[in-house]
């Protein structure tokens, strides 16, 4: 099967201050692929993660170098506005972060900010990300009851499902298990690999069971530098770098 | 044992200092009540003052009361939320905006009679809007001011950044974020600071000593323009001017009552503005 290149980054650094958080990161993710970022916690995962969608941005003091290209266009291109790579680009974060809104407000608010009126149309959305989500048949009933008053689980389903509403083409996971117990972590797996057919997926997690199982290509990051990028059965049976198979076999990290 | 002892020693140390806290309080308002209860009636509530203040009602008083904080949290709000929103998310962190930061917080300790006085030289010489209910609303205004500003700026503070993040990765703007996500979520924060000002400005004399408040107008205020009568400032003339101190007296307390209930039913409601709001989505 082959894949187009979705994300390209080439030669990236970035730095907080003066500390350098990445270093030359060089690496191609596939389209409609999972791409697992694992590695030890300090060694930029995450901070890679969220120059995807330009959040990194928002850190004052930071910059980078290098270039980053989201179907061949350069997304750091001054003409680009990081508001339309961050609708393109979704992202699910670490703890969930529901607004505290109604469920329905929840879903429909990236709808809105992206100046869709129709109502019927914004309440088909809900619906259908609600269900692409797998939350539908346990909220359907309860849509305007406060986002606040579901599990831990069903939030961060909640927050996959504000970001499957918008219509993005790559979604960006940032350790979405990492507060969820097993039974909610499997959903999200199962989610994970049922998204999978329509976007392409990054994920960032210190399971590596987790990464095993959901991704078809997984990056090894240490200290800021990409170690070793293939594909996930490679990475996990025979891996080139020592610091990969100690870290896979948990003798560091 | 011992452990246990010093322990039950401290929590009545601290159960002891709170009755002190209530009998104070509770005494504040027995008090004003009693005195209070004597003069209020149905007359009193709805009837202008005759006879030199020593008989009638106080309504053109609770009137202009109304007017005055109406107005200074007309103008004060939105400036206060204004500056605060500014302040808190779009100023770079610099030397200078944490020097502003500072004198906002200064300001909150400048003493209400020197509001007064700015007032009489800026509104009412200057601007020359005169005596009137403008004045009297501008400069108290200012003294809700830093209120606002600190409240608000404490509010907005305390919205995690973790919800701006989530609406901002949805191609969401900053002021989107701001406008949808971070008010609504500082509003209960934002009302206590607007309901903590009601109750300085409805009680505030000195400010309006100068700028707003007369000891006696013939009727109710016609414009912004014209001088009004005052609970706070009221009191103050009935106590120390006038011809019959006794009679007088009695009137200070009923409006002393009043003026306690109005800061009590503005509080209630914004209280409940807060609950409500709470409520929905917590």
């Amino acid at each position: 099967m082959y894949n187009k290149i979705k994300i390209k980054a080439d030669n990236v650094n970035f730095f907080y201050g003066k500390a350098q958080a990445l270093k030359n990161i060089t690496i191609d993710m596939l389209e409609k692929q999972v791409t697992a970022i694992i590695g030890p916690s300090g060694c930029g995962k995450s901070t890679f993660i969220r120059l995807l969608n330009r959040m990194d941005e928002l850190i004052p003091n930071s910059s980078m170098t290098g270039k980053i290209c989201l179907s061949g266009v350069d997304i750091f291109n001054c003409l680009c506005d990081p508001v339309d790579i961050r609708k393109r680009v979704g992202m699910v974060f670490q703890k969930p972060n529901p607004f505290p809104k109604s469920i329905f407000d929840n879903i429909s608010y990236g709808l809105r900010v992206n100046g869709i009126k129709d109502k019927l149309f914004i309440e088909e959305k809900v619906e259908d990300a609600l269900k692409k989500a797998a939350l539908w048949q346990e909220v359907k009933d309860r849509l305007h009851e406060s986002a606040l008053k579901l599990s831990g689980g069903q939030q961060q389903r909640l927050c996959i499902a504000r970001c499957l509403a918008v219509q993005s083409e790559v979604i960006l996971f940032d350790e979405p298990c990492a507060s969820l117990d097993p039974i909610s972590t499997a959903k999200i797996e199962e989610l994970i690999l049922e998204l999978k057919k329509d976007y392409t997926i990054v994920i960032v997690t210190h399971n590596m069971q987790q990464a095993a199982r959901v991704s078809d290509y997984t990056a090894f990051f240490l200290l800021g530098e990409l170690i070793e990028f293939g594909k996930t059965q490679d990475i996990f049976t025979k891996p080139n770098d020592l610091r990969t198979e100690a870290y896979i076999t948990g003798r560091f990290g | 044992m011992k452990k246990n002892i010093t322990q039950n020693i401290g929590f009545l140390m601290l159960f002891l200092c709170m009755i002190v806290t209530i009998i104070f309080l509770g005494s504040i308002i027995y008090f004003i009540s009693i005195r209070g209860f004597k003069v209020i009636s149905w007359e009193f509530l709805t009837q202008g003052p005759r006879m030199g203040m020593t008989q009638g009602g106080v309504l053109p008083v609770i009137i202009g009361t109304f007017y005055l904080t109406l107005g200074a949290i007309f103008f004060a709000l939105p400036l206060g939320l204004a500056c605060a929103i500014y302040l808190c998310e779009y100023s770079p962190k610099s030397f200078v905006v944490n020097l502003i930061r500072i004198s906002i917080n200064n300001l909150a300790g400048v003493p209400s009679v020197v509001f007064g006085l700015f007032g009489l030289a800026v509104f009412v010489n200057f601007f020359k809007f005169g005596v009137s209910i403008l004045s009297g609303s501008l400069t108290l205004g200012m003294l809700a001011l830093p209120l606002i500003i600190s409240a608000s700026q404490e509010a907005l503070t305390a919205v995690p950044q973790s919800i701006r993040e989530a609406s901002l990765s949805l191609g969401a703007t900053k002021w989107e974020t701001i406008k949808n996500i971070v008010l609504p979520t500082a509003l209960p924060g934002i009302l206590t600071g607007v309901i903590l000002s009601i109750g300085r400005v409805a009680g505030e004399t000195a400010p309006i000593l100068f700028t707003a408040a007369a000891f006696y107008t013939r009727g109710y205020p016609k414009s912004i323009f014209s001088e009004v009568m005052a609970l706070p400032y009221h009191i103050y003339a009935l106590m120390t001017e006038g011809t019959h101190p006794d009679q007088q007296k009695a009137i200070a307390y009923g409006c002393s009552l009043i003026l306690l209930f109005m800061v009590l039913l503005i509080s209630g409601i914004a209280i409940t503005l807060r609950q409500r709001q709470r409520g929905v989505h917590v």
